[in-house]
């Protein structure tokens, strides 16, 4: 089985909003996108144009309904990848050492030529974030556009990964999230930020920052200038152009 | 521990990048295009680009899916079975377009109304406008008429701006933005950009929309609203706020036409050179409203005359109007509405101030620019309906009694907007044999006099545009041509001539009925409509029904301009165009439908587009975007004009010019001065940058008009009065829909009601946009069925389960397909997501692709026509004012059905057609083969 680093140099990972996701899925392709061309294997579909179309996603947004008890029923839009976790269940139980979590930034990856496409990475993550590619046989997952953030044929502001650049609400946020100065920690401490099921005890790197309570109309309201039936018009007409 | 991979972290990313703009969706977001080894590789938004500013949605990231999509049409093709069998041959360009020239051609000489010329996602209305002026037929439209025109007329006869993508909150500083109705794709990006920042800073968002997904899903408020009453909830909250003296009085009484005095007859009182009047606070004395310094009194009453003003207090002070008296109606416990009215009450108590000197049109100077931070959105789901025009009324003048129009936190228009209807042209339709059409098709009436009717008071447009059934039908009735051409009202036409309209499926309500009617044929045996030419660019449902096929290309492939003479890329501090330009080459015999509109309008001599000795005017369309004036010095594109490229706005061509935008990552933009950012309509200095910028002739400063008088001068009609009047059936309706001041009637739907008790919606996903796209092979994956969600209380009555099916009937017809709960819904309310329903057979699908089996469209149960009251009349499901189809007024009811094979009604497969096939399994298994090669013999980039 595959060791997991003793400690990493610092800890890149993704902040999600999910106050702010409208669950418009374009990270989900626009990840799609570079990933098809980017690091390892394409990203392949099956079945494309058919019955039961099904291919590999890095990143998925899924919409959960939510009945609070004697609260009005919301939607929550939650976007699903790789959580970079600190104790990365998919990196231990690797029987190639294929998955690996890397020291210097902490992010989990796939050696695809180490892949033998098992799929016991994906059977031990309790997110669901990886994906056996059907096309290639080796196992794919979020790669924090790793072949993006360092990438000196980008310029400098792109070189994030692609589900942030081309976030159009700005929900999704990219830092060293151990360095509790940095932007996205700060953000975390804010808004309240969360491990994604942290009974599971994987210490994930993402966070979510949760939805603001909603449906809470401000309770004081407005006051009549005065009682306009009792009045008249004219009585409402003089009070409104009197203050003018 | 092994050691670590070393990963090369630098790959090279592409070969080359190019700007173009997307066209996905109508966003019109500038992308960065990467290609490799001559394809397209990876698609991004491009940063400098001020409408997305970098990101992308959904869409526009599949877009590379759509260059190698197997639906591509390949070739021309010629119909050689009957219409819908799928049987065609491919024939050359030049057997094409002579093709089209010997079917218009006699047309044009003999009778030009002969031809009907309606485009649906047409982002180039100013050529194709032109052309079918040119040619001389006034049936020239696009699809506006059932897509959101309530919204245009609606703003443009009341603030000189509509929503659409022709204005903005001021998403810097404003504190509380109030969402109506769905709104996902105009604008897309912008909108989801917007409200990402309010979130940033914890500002306010409200949604009502019946359906909490999407935006209204992250809405820190939601207001479940029954359809079709959004403008009773808004004239509720006018009640409120003016009840509780939350109303902006200094702006109501200087921008706006509150204090002109309302006549006996409901005109406008004018002065002896026919400017309304007003009283002038300094002197009590009436004034012109535009004289240099005078205050203008609200209160005024003058020879037995009131103000705009005390007509508005009447009306909306009315216990009618009372949050306790519509609470029923509208879904909503009156305390909710009034909890909302306080809401905006506590926003308006907060103003924003910019200190910026600025002077006013009566040349009045200002030191700070004051306005109030509280902003609203609204597209189709306050206009489908048949009360949608008075609604977007209502909504602007909720706007304008905040002081929210124009000003810093509030709504803020784009150029070519604000531009009053004084500003717009009036609509031509007097055909001439042989000629050009007078003037433009579409325009802005101002009275029964500007209606498009022949002497006898017959309709001279084919889709019945302008006339007493939808005076203010700005964008004419795309829904209507093909029923009316159908049944000769009021006319036969000869040749049907569309671009990008899938009318034989979800662009068309009653799918089924239309499909009958473009393969209906009379007693001669010949089809009632004799001839259809089509330009599509991929194998929709449509082209199956057409004569003739001119293949489009896509829109990766060609030249476009996104022109500030139709619908530019402007934000509220800059007049903006953009261009698209071939970022790769057709790989197939297709051409820009444009540059075909050219030919064929060069081919048939039609003026502009041959030179005086009858060669072509224009080589293709990038010619024509360079070198076409429509006035002197003023063509499509603004930037870099004149022969060095210095001029913006006004100069001459630029041969230069092109590539100038290329060189600038595909846009231009002309910002506006400071002093001129808000405030634009009174603004002395924006009124100058827009005349020197060629947006404006001169500057034409005008009142927000609260009390419309186009309408009254309909109203009047009705009422019996002028020399032009109306069938006596319309009377009652024109009296009550044109109103000149913003009303609420009940949805004509909703006559229905006692046998259909349920409201039923649908919505595009955000990240599909109608069929174009949604073949998409990564969308599909994303959106690939369409449930019909029921709300809690519907489910649990009727015991559904999941995996249930339904049946939804309507008075026009009936559906079975899959439902699913959704109890986040207006318990009265079921819906749908629009356009994933596919006819077997179409867009290179397979024949059991779920969008062909589950996937249903709600078309089948909408009529264009209202139910028949047995007088052989015909009346048009639209609005009465615009003739905006109202497809949101459908009523239906639902039972549980046993699960049929597929939902119904199921329709018969169209064969496959001739078309380019490949697409992403191809494409991929190629990318697939050349990186294994890699791996094995040669390391790139990886371990």
């Amino acid at each position: 089985m595959t060791c997991l680093p003793g400690k990493v140099d610092r800890q890149l990972g993704l902040v999600i909003d999910l106050d702010t996701c409208v669950g418009c899925h374009a990270c989900v392709t626009a990840c799609k996108g570079w990933n098809d061309q980017g690091y390892g294997v394409p990203l392949s579909d099956q079945d494309p144009y058919g019955a039961d179309p099904s291919g590999t996603f890095l990143n998925r947004v899924h919409s959960y309904q939510v009945e609070p008890p004697g609260e009005v029923p919301m939607i929550v839009n939650f976007p699903r990848s790789c959580l970079h976790c600190a104790d990365a269940p998919c990196v231990t139980v690797c029987p190639t050492g294929a998955s690996y979590k890397r020291t210097e930034d902490g992010i989990v990856l796939v050696n695809e030529d180490a892949c033998i496409g098992c799929g016991l990475c994906a059977w031990a993550c309790p997110y669901g974030a990886r994906e056996l590619d059907m096309g290639a046989g080796v196992m794919k997952k979020c790669t924090l556009c790793v072949d993006r953030i360092y990438n000196e044929n980008l310029p400098e502001e792109d070189r994030e990964p692609a589900c942030v650049r081309t976030c159009p609400t700005g929900a999704r946020h990219f830092g060293d999230l151990s360095d509790p100065a940095s932007a996205v920690s700060r953000l975390v401490a804010e808004r309240g930020g969360i491990d994604l099921m942290p009974e599971q005890g994987t210490r994930p790197a993402n966070k979510y920052l949760p939805p603001r309570g909603k449906d809470r109309a401000p309770a004081s309201l407005l006051e009549p200038l005065l009682d306009v039936q009792a009045t008249g018009l004219a009585g409402w007409l003089d009070r409104m152009l009197g203050r003018f | 521990m092994t050691e670590q991979p070393r990963l090369n972290t630098s790959p090279p990313v592409s070969d080359e990048v190019r700007k173009t703009t997307c066209y996905m969706c109508a966003c019109r977001c500038g992308i960065n295009v990467h290609l490799k080894d001559g394809r397209v590789s990876y698609i991004e938004g491009n940063r400098d680009h001020p409408i997305n500013k970098g990101v992308l949605c959904a869409k526009g990231a599949s877009g590379i899916m759509q260059v190698t999509a197997p639906s591509r049409l390949r070739a021309p093709l010629r119909r050689v079975g009957p219409r819908g069998s799928g049987a065609f041959e491919e024939i050359t360009w030049e057997e094409a377009l002579q093709t089209a020239v010997d079917w218009l051609r006699p047309l044009r000489e003999t009778a030009p109304q002969k031809l009907a010329f309606f485009t649906g996602r047409d982002q180039s209305q100013s050529l194709t406008a032109w052309w079918a002026q040119m040619f001389g037929t006034p049936n020239y439209a696009a699809h506006g008429g059932f897509c959101s025109v309530n919204m245009a007329a609606g703003g443009i006869y009341t603030i000189g701006g509509a929503f659409w993508e022709f204005g903005q909150p001021d998403w810097a500083r404003t504190k509380l933005f109030i969402l109506f109705g769905v709104a996902e794709d105009h604008d897309s990006n912008p909108i989801k950009i917007g409200i990402g920042k309010l979130k940033a800073r914890g500002a306010r968002v409200v949604g009502v929309n019946p359906v909490r997904s999407g935006y209204n899903a992250v809405a820190d408020d939601w207001y479940g609203i029954t359809p079709g009453t959004d403008g009773l909830l808004i004239l509720s909250l006018v009640h409120c706020l003016m009840e509780a003296g939350r109303i902006d009085l200094d702006y109501l009484a200087r921008w706006t036409n509150a204090p002109c005095l309302v006549g006996a007859d409901g005109m406008l009182m004018r002065d002896d050179a026919g400017k309304p009047i007003v009283i002038d606070r300094a002197t009590g004395k009436p004034a012109p409203w535009d004289r240099a310094g005078v205050r203008p009194d609200l209160g005024a009453e003058w020879q037995g005359a009131r103000t705009v003003f005390h007509h508005m207090a009447a009306r909306y002070l009315s216990p009618e109007f009372a949050p306790e008296g519509v609470a029923d109606r509208v879904g909503l416990p009156a305390a909710r509405i009034r909890a909302l009215a306080a809401e905006i009450g506590a926003a308006f108590d907060q103003p924003v101030e910019i200190a910026q000197d600025w002077v006013d049109f009566r040349g009045e100077r200002h030191s700070v620019m004051r306005g109030r931070p509280i902003s609203f959105h609204a597209m189709r789901g306050i206009s489908a309906h048949s009360n949608g025009f008075q609604t977007a009324r209502a909504l602007h003048l909720l706007q304008a009694i905040l002081g929210a129009v124009e000003t810093p936190g509030g709504y803020r228009l784009k150029p070519p907007y604000p531009k009053p209807v004084a500003a717009h042209p009036k609509p031509h339709a007097r055909a001439t044999p042989g000629q050009p059409l007078p003037g433009p098709h579409l325009g802005y009436v101002r009275g029964p006099e500007d209606l498009c009717l022949d002497d006898q008071g017959n309709p001279l447009r084919i889709d019945k545009g302008f006339t007493w059934e939808n005076p203010f039908s700005a964008h004419g009735l795309m829904q209507m041509v093909i029923p009316n051409a159908h049944a000769g009202d009021p006319y036969r036409i000869d040749t049907l001539f569309l671009y990008m309209a899938n009318m034989a499926w979800n662009s068309s309500m009653n799918t089924r009925e239309v499909i009958g009617m473009l393969t209906a044929t009379g007693a001669d045996g010949e089809y009632t409509i004799p001839r259809i030419i089509y330009s599509d660019a991929y194998a929709s449902e449509m082209v199956a029904y057409a004569d003739l096929i001119l293949p489009d290309t896509t829109y990766l492939e060609r030249h476009d301009c996104i022109s500030l003479l139709d619908r530019p890329i402007s934000e509220p501090d800059a007049a903006g165009d953009a261009i698209r330009w071939p970022v790769v080459e057709p790989d197939r015999d297709v051409r820009g439908f444009q540059s075909v509109l050219l030919d064929l309008g060069a081919r048939l001599g039609l003026p502009g587009m041959v030179t005086p000795d009858g060669r072509p005017a224009y080589r293709d369309y990038a010619d024509y975007i360079v070198r076409h004036q429509r006035k002197p010095g003023i063509g499509p594109l603004a930037g870099w004009r004149g022969a060095d490229g210095s001029g913006e706005g006004r100069g001459d061509p630029n041969p230069d010019q092109l590539a100038r935008y290329i060189a600038n990552g595909g846009f231009h933009q002309i910002h506006i001065p400071a002093e001129a950012a808000f405030f634009k309509p009174w603004n002395a200095a924006y009124q100058d940058w827009a005349v020197a910028t060629g947006l404006l002739d001169g500057p034409a400063p005008y009142l927000i008009e609260l009390w419309s008088e186009p309408m009254r001068r309909f109203q009047a009609a009705a009422e019996g009065q002028g020399p032009v009047q109306p069938p006596d059936h319309l009377r009652d309706r024109l009296r009550q829909a044109m109103d000149p001041l913003p009303l609420w009637y009940p949805p004509y739907g909703d006559e229905a009601a006692e046998s259909y008790p349920l409201h039923a919606l649908t919505q595009r996903p955000m990240a599909m946009y109608h069929s174009w796209g949604s073949q998409n092979a990564w969308l599909r994956q994303i959106h690939g069925r369409n449930p019909l969600y029921v709300p809690t209380r519907v489910w649990r009555e009727q015991g559904f389960e999941d995996g249930d099916w339904a049946r939804v009937s309507s008075p026009n017809g009936e559906i079975v397909v899959p439902v699913a709960h959704m109890a986040a819904l207006n318990e009265n309310t079921v819906w749908t997501w629009n356009a994933i329903g596919k006819r077997k057979g179409t867009w290179a699908l397979d024949p059991e692709a779920p969008e062909a089996t589950k996937g249903f469209l709600l078309n089948h149960l909408i009529s264009e026509l209202l139910p028949d009251r047995g007088d052989g009349l015909r009346r048009a499901n639209a609005d009465p004012v615009t003739g905006q189809a109202a497809w949101f007024d459908l009523r239906v009811r639902i039972e549980k059905a046993p699960p049929p094979a597929e939902a119904q009604p199921a329709f018969a497969p169209i064969p496959d057609i001739p078309r380019a096939g490949g697409g992403r399994e191809s494409s991929f298994r190629r990318k697939l083969d050349k990186l294994n090669f890699l791996r094995k013999f040669g390391a790139e980039g990886g371990a």
